[in-house]
């Protein structure tokens, strides 16, 4: 289970670590591109673009649908969200931390309470 | 750019891109805050929750500007990551800037405590030094935090499912 997870974000991470890829996904988000148009824009090979766009389609980033003879692609549901989904991903992060946090300032606002009252 | 994501308790803002803010309210006065922060000894409890899996091994904190800290995280000697720095300004009861230097592109983070009445408004931000190094911090913390990962992966595949 926590395997299958791993692979499905490695994926992800791995199809983000990479400045191409990240632009892939910028330009997908201002309009749907075939390949050759994508290879045309990052002054790629045909070849190198088919590869970039394997990598976001296998982390579902990228979804492609081929019409004739051109391939045309655009973003997959989570391409279309990635920013929202990192940002909220930070913020679990952070709120499962600070509710640990206030369990710590409830626990010292106790003690002083305490103390408090044993040395009046 | 510019999107925050709030729950009513922890708000996060991508400021820009290189800048993530975290903003929350603690229910406890400055002084509270600022030691759980501070002390080691508070600071374990909670910098790395139980929920984590991933035992805090060590914690050293020289707390004045200039001082250093190391905290250690893992299940054991062998298997552990260490995270250190040293804090370039320290204004007790108000404001803690530290650096992160366990990696190549370490951010700056800086927290300050802002008293509300009875409670605390606590600002963190972390300043990374590329848009690069803000958007893969999130790489080796899955280690750290792998419930969390867990929850950001259910989010992914609820937006998935929803659009």
């Amino acid at each position: 289970m926590v395997q299958c997870y791993s692979a499905q974000l490695d994926a992800s991470f791995a199809a983000l670590s990479d400045a191409t890829r990240r632009g892939v996904l910028e330009q997908l988000g201002r309009s749907d591109a075939s390949i050759s148009e994508l290879a045309d824009r990052f002054h790629m090979t045909l070849t190198g673009m088919k590869k970039h766009v394997g990598v976001l389609e296998q982390a579902g980033l990228v979804t492609t649908e081929k019409v004739g003879r051109v391939r045309t692609c655009k973003l997959g549901a989570r391409g279309l969200e990635e920013e929202a989904a990192w940002i909220e991903g930070r913020r679990q992060i952070w709120n499962t931390r600070f509710d640990a946090l206030d369990h710590v300032v409830e626990a010292l606002k106790r003690k002083e309470a305490i103390d408090g009252r044993t040395s009046e | 750019m510019g999107e925050r994501v709030s729950d009513g308790r922890t708000a996060v803002d991508r400021r820009s891109e290189r800048e993530l803010v975290v903003t929350r309210i603690f229910n406890g006065p400055v002084r509270l805050v600022y030691d759980a922060w501070t002390k080691a000894d508070l600071f374990q409890l909670w910098w790395a929750p139980k929920s984590s899996g991933v035992p805090m091994l060590a914690c050293e904190m020289d707390v004045r500007t200039g001082g250093g800290y190391r905290v250690v995280f893992g299940k054991d000697a062998d298997n552990s990551m260490a995270f250190y720095g040293k804090y370039l300004e320290v204004v007790p009861f108000s404001r803690l800037v530290w650096t992160n230097e366990e990696g190549d592109e370490g951010q700056i983070t800086t927290v300050t405590f802002e008293a509300k009445g009875d409670q605390t408004l606590l600002v963190l931000q972390e300043l990374y030094p590329s848009k690069e190094a803000l958007d893969e911090a999130f790489i080796g913390m899955e280690d750290v935090m792998p419930e969390q990962f867990r929850q950001l992966d259910d989010v992914l595949d609820g937006l998935s499912a929803r659009v």
